[in-house]
C-alpha cells in the first residue's frame, strides 16, 4: 500500500481530479496550503514596505492506494497537474503502514479500495 | 533606475495638471446668508423633471440642501457597497482587485467629475448633444443655486451629487469584466468612458435641452443614464474581453457570500438617496420616490425568492439579494412617477425577467458577464424604463406623463425609443473605447496573472492570510 501526497497549483485541481476519475480513483483528500519550492513566493507590497519571499497558495492532495495503483495514480496526478512552467509541483510517495474503515473494522487491502 | 525615472515623469506631470487647475480662473461666489432666507418661500420639489420654462427665484431651502447633501452622501455610500456585494462574488484571489477599482473610481471620476465631467454632463447645452465645456474646472459653479436643475439647492450641492452617479455607473460595469481585466486599462477605459459615454447621455436625458429631455421620455433617477448605459457597457466588455479561463465549467462559488449580502445592504440603504435624492428637494416627490423604492425592492427580492423557490426548491441568499438589486434598478427610473402598487408591479416583474436573464439567456449565449451587470443591470434598466411607460401616472407627478395603464400608449413608445437610442450608443461607443485601449494597453491580463489572481499580480497584496 501506498499514500501518495502530491502538492499541485491550486488552479489545476480540476484537471487532476478529473485525471484520477478516468483511472477509477474515486477517494481523495484534498487541502488548501501555502507552500515555496524553487519558484519562490510572489513578494507582497503593504503601504510601500516589500515583504520578501512570502509563500505561495498551494493545493495538496492526498490518496491511499493499494500498490497496483500507485503508478496510475502518480500519471494521473502529472498529467493533470503539468503546465511545463515552474511552480507545478511534487509528488511524494509513501510506504502505507497500515489501513483501517472505521465503519467496518475492516483492514488494509479491502479498506484501501 | 529606469522604473524611478518613470516614477519622477508621473510625479511631474501629476504636479503640472495640478497646476493647471489652480491657473483656470476659478471664480469663487459669495455665500448667500441662506439660513435667513430658508422656509421663506417654497418650491415645489418637482422642479428639475422635465423641462420647467419659467424658472422661479433660486433661494436657497435648508430642507432641500439638508436631503441633497445626505442622499450625495449616501449615493457615494453605494460605491463600497458595490464593491462589496462584488467583491464577495468573486474568487478569493480577485477580492482585491474588485475593492480597488470600485474606490479608484470614487477618486478617479471625482476629479474628472469636477474637472470637465459635469461641465459635458450639465453644462450649457450645445444642439441638445453635449454640455460646453463653460463649466470645466468648476467655473462658475458655486453656492447660488441654478434655477434650471435645482432652484432650492446649492448648484454646487446639486453638481457633487451628480458626480456621485457618475462615479457609481462605471463601477457598475467592472462586474462584467471582473476577475481579468488589466487595472491601468480599467482606469484608462473608466475615464474614457466616464467622459466619452456616461458624460453626453447624461446630458442628453437630463440636461436642459438635451434631445431625450426633449422627447418627453422619462428617467426619474437614472434608469438609462445609468443602469442601460452601464449594462449595455458591461455587456461589450464581456464580448470584447472574452471569458475567463475555465468558464462556464469550472467556475468556483462566491468566495464570500456574506460580504455580497452586506454589499447588497449597502447598496439598498445608499439607493434610497439615489432615488428619493433625486427629487431635490425634502418633500412630497421624495416620499413617493422613497416609498416607492422600498416597494419595488422588497416585491422583487420576494419575487426571485419564490422563482428559485419553484425552479430550484430552495429560497437562496444570493437569489435574494440579486433580486432585491433588480428592484431597485428597475424603479430607478420610475421611482417618481409610479404609484405604490405601480412599484409592487415593477418589482415583481423585474424579478421574473432579470431571472430570466440570468439563469437562462446567459449560458445559452455563453458570455461570461462575469457578475451579471449586463443580467441585472442591463435587462433590469431596460424593463425599468419600459415599465415607466407602462405604470407612470400623472396623479402621482404632474410633472411626469401618463403611461399605457393610464390610457396614454405614446409614452411607452418615446420611452422605448429612447432607451433604444441609449442601447445603441452605448454599446458602439463602449466596443470602440475597448479595442481603442486594447491595441494601446492591452486590456487582459496574461494567463499566468489570471492563475495567481489580479490581487497578486496588479497589486501585490493579498485580501486572507491562510496562515497567521
Amino acid at each position: 500500500m501506498k499514500y501518495i501526497i502530491a502538492i499541485i497549483q491550486p488552479d489545476r485541481l480540476d484537471e487532476v481530479l478529473d485525471a484520477l476519475e478516468e483511472k477509477q480513483i474515486h477517494l481523495v483528500t484534498v487541502t488548501s496550503v501555502m507552500g515555496r519550492g524553487r519558484q519562490k513566493g510572489v513578494s507582497e507590497v503593504y503601504r510601500s514596505v516589500k515583504e520578501g519571499g512570502s509563500l505561495l497558495r498551494k493545493t495538496k492532495i492526498e490518496i491511499a492506494v493499494n500498490d497496483e495503483f500507485a503508478a496510475t495514480a502518480v500519471e494521473a496526478i502529472t498529467k493533470g497537474g503539468r503546465t511545463g512552467k515552474i511552480g507545478d509541483g511534487k509528488i511524494f510517495v509513501l510506504d502505507m503502514a497500515q489501513c483501517v474503515r472505521i465503519r467496518t473494522g475492516e483492514t488494509d487491502h479491502v479498506a484501501v479500495g | 533606475m529606469y522604473r524611478q525615472m518613470r516614477l519622477a515623469g508621473a510625479i511631474a506631470g501629476l504636479c503640472l495638471g495640478i497646476a493647471a487647475l489652480f491657473v483656470s480662473p476659478i471664480r469663487a461666489e459669495a455665500t448667500e446668508s441662506d439660513a435667513a432666507t430658508a422656509n421663506a418661500v417654497q418650491v415645489s420639489p418637482a422642479e428639475s423633471l422635465p423641462a420647467s420654462e419659467a424658472a422661479p427665484a433660486a433661494t436657497i431651502d435648508s430642507g432641500d440642501t439638508a436631503w441633497v447633501l445626505v442622499s450625495a452622501a449616501l449615493v457615494l455610500f453605494m460605491t463600497p457597497g458595490l464593491a462589496f456585494f462584488y467583491g464577495g462574488l468573486v474568487r478569493r484571489k480577485n477580492m482585491l482587485s474588485v475593492l480597488m477599482q470600485c474606490y479608484m473610481l470614487m477618486a478617479i471620476i471625482t476629479i474628472q467629475w469636477v474637472t470637465v465631467g459635469y461641465s459635458l454632463a450639465f453644462g450649457p447645452t450645445i444642439g441638445g448633444w453635449i454640455g460646453s465645456l463653460k463649466w470645466a474646472f468648476l467655473n462658475g459653479v458655486g453656492v447660488t443655486p441654478n434655477p434650471d436643475y435645482s432652484a432650492t439647492v446649492p448648484h454646487q450641492a446639486f453638481m457633487i451629487y451628480q458626480g456621485m452617479f457618475a462615479i457609481i455607473t462605471p463601477g457598475l460595469i467592472l462586474g462584467a469584466f471582473a476577475e481579468r481585466m488589466r487595472f491601468s486599462s480599467f482606469c484608462v477605459f473608466s475615464v474614457l468612458w466616464a467622459t466619452l459615454v456616461y458624460a453626453p447621455v447624461c446630458h442628453w436625458v437630463w440636461g436642459l435641452g438635451g434631445f431625450i429631455r426633449n422627447m418627453g421620455a422619462l428617467d426619474f433617477a437614472g434608469g438609462a443614464v445609468v443602469h442601460v448605459n452601464a449594462g449595455i457597457a458591461a455587456l461589450a466588455t464581456a464580448i470584447v474581453l472574452g471569458k475567463r479561463k475555465g468558464f462556464p465549467t469550472r467556475m468556483s462559488p462566491p468566495h464570500n457570500l456574506p460580504f455580497a449580502v452586506l454589499g447588497a445592504g449597502m447598496l439598498w440603504f445608499g439607493w434610497f438617496g439615489f432615488n428619493a435624492g433625486s427629487a431635490l428637494g425634502a418633500g412630497a416627490l421624495a416620499t413617493t420616490a422613497f416609498v416607492n423604492t422600498q416597494i419595488a425592492a422588497a416585491a422583487a427580492g420576494l419575487g426571485w425568492a419564490i422563482m428559485d423557490y419553484i425552479y430550484n426548491r430552495h429560497a437562496t441568499m444570493l437569489g435574494m439579494i440579486t433580486g432585491a438589486v433588480g428592484g431597485l434598478v428597475a424603479i430607478t427610473p420610475a421611482a417618481g412617477f409610479v404609484t405604490p402598487m405601480g412599484a409592487i408591479g415593477i418589482g415583481l416583474s423585474v424579478s421574473l425577467i432579470c431571472y430570466i436573464a440570468v439563469t437562462f439567456l446567459k449560458p445559452k449565449f455563453g458570455y461570461d458577464d462575469t457578475l451579471d451587470a449586463f443580467g441585472v443591470h442591463g435587462v433590469g434598466g431596460f424593463w425599468g424604463a419600459i415599465a415607466t411607460g407602462l405604470w407612470a401616472s400623472t396623479a402621482i407627478n404632474p410633472a411626469g406623463n401618463n403611461g399605457l395603464f393610464y390610457g396614454n400608449a405614446g409614452l411607452l413608445l418615446t420611452q422605448l425609443k429612447a432607451t433604444l437610442i441609449v442601447t445603441v450608443y452605448s454599446l458602439v461607443v463602449s466596443i470602440i473605447l475597448l479595442k481603442l485601449v486594447d491595441a494601446v494597453l492591452g486590456l487582459r491580463v496574461d494567463e499566468d496573472s489570471e492563475r495567481l489572481g489580479l490581487d497578486l499580480s496588479e497589486h501585490r497584496e493579498s485580501a486572507y492570510t491562510l496562515i497567521e
